[in-house]
């Protein structure tokens, strides 16, 4: 703090023009205290605080950039650079022509893109069923159910796979209950160890970041609006697409790219798979980095995923923003109607 | 209330239970089940022990355990310092430049976990900066991937926040920092209590990082877990979950605690 209130001087020697009471001088040398003309349009207010002020304001602003670049932003490009770099050393696009010629890459692309997609799709129908009918349906229980789910989102996505090597594996519940019905020697699931588990599982466990968002959306929706609708003789079905979805597709679009996102980078249930038939891109980073230890190749399937990801990440975020006001005010309607 | 016939009613909770017990509940309840159980041969587990909590508890996966709340809570720690600062300094910005630091601390989010270790360990397996095969190599990953969490839910808080308090505090002449120590941080509390949470539980579960940087001596309970069951050893991976689920939801549970009586005071 001592270095705080060091910075801080000369900005408030820079605004002798100030007429405000002392005290308040700092303030607009301070970016910890803005001033609410500041808050609207910080623009204007370091205008009128002096260049100082709103360089005092990239002072602070200095020592965690500063850290995030030493600890994630330098790392991430000492992976671009070494994946430029063989291992015979210079600088070519060598890494690049191997991998891309390689026929595990382009079926870990593949296989990563759509599992990623057909879960995304997965995730929006099954979420959109489920938190339909929590909110319009409401039975009693339906708050445990919103927080059974809060729960489930801050447990690790490996233990479903876990789970699901319990029900669906060879000698499991759903091969038990079927050989103990119809006699058979073995059940008809095997299908953990296939892209179709990994599928199963990534629904299972992404399903609950697309319900939370559209809860929240759905808090929103007056229920008059419902009831008019249906008082105006619609059916729930015409009712869920005219008043309901159109309501629901920021929430749906902000959700389904944030899931895709993650199941794009999902590693834990794949490699809790364990199946060598199923290798998705963060796989084949693991794998090459770790057991062949051929960083060059890593660091370009690295590149290539961070590419994927970060460009849908910033069309999620676009959503967000674009959207965000009405999801935010959503929320906001939400926990004071809870409140009152 | 969208069905009004009680029939159609009764056909939505149906679909709804059908769908959600055996999806979300189930595997749940088969884990804890499994970690009870000697034999999982049918359709249902046998031979109930509570063998596997004894060894969940002892040596190794103890070890795995507090390596976890460690990792855990310094990640996080770390995590809200930085975050914090990071969202104050960014609240104080103009539009444009806020919108840059929102986009760069929100970048880990984006980035695959296992890319995130990847570069930590390429970065920290040479001098000046060699970590590579320490504890805090895994403890600095895991707070570069939560820190984004610790930015968004303080960032967003930060944007509700009444600019009235600090307006009163400041027009009474206390200096900035006291404005902060004794205004802002304290309205912040709930939120960065939140956050706290949000962290510990990220890094509890966090795998896919860890799988790339973990040195044999600092192996957290997901590694733990990962490695009995890759060994076949399912039920004891089974009883190693459960405790990883169940401190981290205790851990939640006193957070959440803690939120309560700071949003009372």
């Amino acid at each position: 703090m001592a270095s705080a209130s060091a910075s801080a001087r000369p900005a408030t020697h820079a605004t002798p023009a100030s007429t405000e009471p002392t005290g308040t001088q700092a303030k607009h040398a301070q970016p910890a205290t803005t001033a609410p003309a500041d808050r609207r349009d910080p623009e204007r207010g370091a205008g009128r605080g002096g260049r100082a002020a709103g360089l005092t304001r990239w002072l602070w602003a200095l020592p965690p950039v500063a850290v995030l670049a030493l600890v994630f932003l330098y790392p991430l490009y000492l992976v671009v650079e070494q994946s430029f770099s063989p291992d015979e050393g210079g600088t070519s696009l060598a890494p690049y022509r191997e991998v891309f010629a390689s026929e595990a890459f382009r079926e870990a692309l593949w296989t990563t893109v759509w599992i990623a997609v057909c879960a995304t799709i997965g995730c929006l129908v099954l979420g959109f069923v489920l938190a339909l009918i929590i909110a319009f349906v409401p039975f009693p229980g339906g708050k445990a159910v919103a927080k059974f789910i809060d729960v489930f989102l801050s447990f690790p996505s490996f233990l479903i796979t876990l789970a699901l090597l319990f029900i669906y594996g060879t000698v499991g519940m759903a091969n038990g209950v079927y050989t103990d019905v119809t006699g058979a020697a073995s059940g008809p699931f095997d299908f953990l160890n296939t892209p179709w588990g990994v599928l199963l599982a990534e629904i299972t466990y992404f399903t609950p970041f697309v319900m939370r968002p559209l809860l929240a959306a759905f808090s929103g929706i007056e229920t008059a609006q419902l009831e008019v609708a249906s008082s105006l003789g619609a059916r729930p079905a015409r009712i869920v697409r005219q008043v309901i979805l159109p309501e629901a597709l920021p929430a749906l679009a902000a959700g389904g790219s944030l899931v895709l996102v993650m199941c794009l980078n999902e590693f834990g249930i794949v490699l809790f798979t364990g199946a060598k038939g199923v290798t998705t891109l963060p796989m084949l980073v693991y794998s090459e980095a770790i057991l062949e230890s051929d960083y060059p190749a890593a660091c370009v399937v690295a590149v290539v995923n961070i590419a994927i990801s970060v460009g849908l990440f910033g069309l999620y975020r676009a959503l967000v923003a674009r959207t965000g006001r009405g999801g935010e005010g959503a929320l906001l309607k939400g926990a004071r109607r809870a409140g009152a | 209330m969208l069905v009004h016939s009680r029939t159609g009613r009764w056909t939505a909770w149906i679909v709804f239970f059908a769908l959600f017990l055996p999806l979300f509940a189930l595997p749940l309840l088969v884990i804890v089940a499994a970690s009870f159980a000697t034999h999982w041969s049918g359709a249902f587990p046998s031979g109930p022990t509570t063998e596997h909590y004894g060894a969940a508890v002892r040596g190794e996966s103890l070890e795995a355990l507090t390596t976890s709340l460690v990792t855990a809570l310094t990640a996080s720690v770390l995590a809200l310092a930085v975050g914090t600062w990071a969202a104050l300094a960014a609240s104080a910005l103009g539009r444009r430049a806020k919108r840059l630091l929102d986009a760069l601390f929100m970048l880990p989010v984006a980035v695959p976990s296992v890319v995130v270790g990847l570069a930590v360990l390429v970065a920290f397996s040479q001098p000046p900066m060699l970590l590579n095969g320490t504890r805090w190599i895994v403890i600095l990953a895991h707070g570069v991937l939560v820190t984004a969490f610790a930015y968004q839910s303080v960032s967003a808080a930060l944007a509700r926040l009444d600019p009235a308090y600090e307006q009163a505090a400041a027009s009474l002449g206390a200096r900035p920092w006291l404005v902060l120590w004794r205004v802002k941080l304290p309205l912040l509390l709930p939120s960065l209590n939140a956050a706290a949470g949000l962290c510990f539980a990220l890094s509890m579960g966090e795998l896919s990082a860890t799988m790339m940087l973990y040195p044999p001596d600092w192996m957290p309970l997901p590694v733990r877990v990962f490695t009995a069951t890759d060994r076949g050893a399912l039920f004891t991976g089974s009883a190693v979950a459960v405790v990883l689920m169940g401190s981290t939801l205790l851990v939640l549970l006193a957070v959440s605690r803690i939120r309560t009586r700071a949003s009372y005071r």
